[in-house]
């Protein structure tokens, strides 16, 4: 009388269908995923639980956040002592001097030096400041960066084409579900004088995620 | 898998699909409405075991895990998901021929 799926047996962990293995994505096949996400998200809406609306709206929000929002936030930090003191504080709280969000879950801002480098990882899945970023990069969540960013970061760096200094300290910050990381990375040389605008040109996602460093000579910005 | 031994890390990146944003907002929302915490988002993701880890994306994973959670929960039945997820799989076909 039950024709449905996975009971108790322990090994399976889905209704049963053809089993969805890698499948090439074609323009009229939905994915065994797909297909459940459109159940899930359609059995919800019905129950009253979430609105079709709502998850119009927070998609909307998701793609309105990118590195932009965190560039602002470093190339402020570059001018300002007082901001930065603040952000490096409160992380948080010294957001919303510049009228960005203020993030579900406590930020802790870590600041690059001439002796110290910061790298951020999550070993345990993705977490990752997106409303300062946006949503994390594949690699990112790759089982190769989380495995090795913890064991050997300076090997890691330099797949990225960062070399570092032995005398830099690296310092690898893992996240959690409640913690996440935004590094600062240093203001490069050669950027006296500049304009936030300006300067929040130069800093890359990789660079607050710590993988990159930015450099002045890398935009076509005049002095 | 921290510590543990990998290869090469590749600058990797996409575009998000569709679905996956609407994964991810499912996520969110459910979160906000106390319906599921992020504990067991990872939970429902553990318990697949490294095969299936890493066989399945990213999205697919918490898809996989957002359900099972609201089977645990009482949200949906195991049932329902079953007969909805060939009803969604039925209407595509008919719209696509």
């Amino acid at each position: 009388m039950h024709d449905h799926p996975h009971d108790h047996d322990g090994d399976d962990h889905g209704p049963h269908r053809p089993h969805p293995g890698p499948r090439p994505d074609a323009d009229d096949t939905l994915s065994y995923y797909q297909v459940m996400e459109i159940a899930v998200r359609e059995l919800l809406i019905e129950k009253g639980v979430l609105s079709a609306e709502a998850v119009r709206r927070e998609i909307e929000k998701m793609d309105a956040r990118s590195p932009a929002q965190g560039a602002r936030v470093v190339a402020r930090a570059w001018n300002d002592p007082a901001f930065k003191a603040r952000l490096l504080q409160l992380g948080n709280d010294a957001l919303v001097d510049l009228g960005l969000e203020r993030g579900p879950y406590k930020l802790v801002v870590v600041e690059n030096t001439p002796d110290v480098h910061n790298v951020v990882v999550c070993t345990l899945c993705s977490c990752y400041p997106r409303w300062l970023l946006g949503l994390p990069p594949d690699w990112y969540k790759s089982r190769n960066y989380r495995s090795r960013a913890v064991r050997e970061p300076r090997a890691v760096l330099r797949e990225f084409g960062l070399e570092l200094r032995d005398e830099v300290t690296v310092r690898v910050h893992d996240s959690t579900a409640d913690m996440r990381y935004l590094v600062l990375p240093a203001r490069p040389a050669g950027t006296a004088g500049w304009s936030e605008e300006q300067l929040a040109t130069l800093v890359t996602r990789d660079c607050m995620i710590g993988v990159a460093v930015p450099k002045a000579e890398s935009t076509g910005v005049n002095q | 898998m921290g510590g543990l031994p990998a290869g090469r890390v590749e600058a990797t990146q996409h575009e998000y699909a569709l679905w996956e944003k609407r994964g991810d907002a499912l996520l969110v929302l459910l979160s906000a409405a106390g319906r599921m915490t992020v504990d067991e988002l990872r939970k429902n993701i553990e318990v697949l075991g490294p095969d299936a880890y890493d066989r399945m994306s990213y999205y697919e994973r918490w898809i996989h895990s957002i359900s099972q959670t609201l089977i645990q929960r009482g949200v949906i039945t195991m049932d329902e998901l079953g007969r909805r997820m060939s009803a969604v799989e039925a209407r595509h076909q008919d719209e696509s021929r």
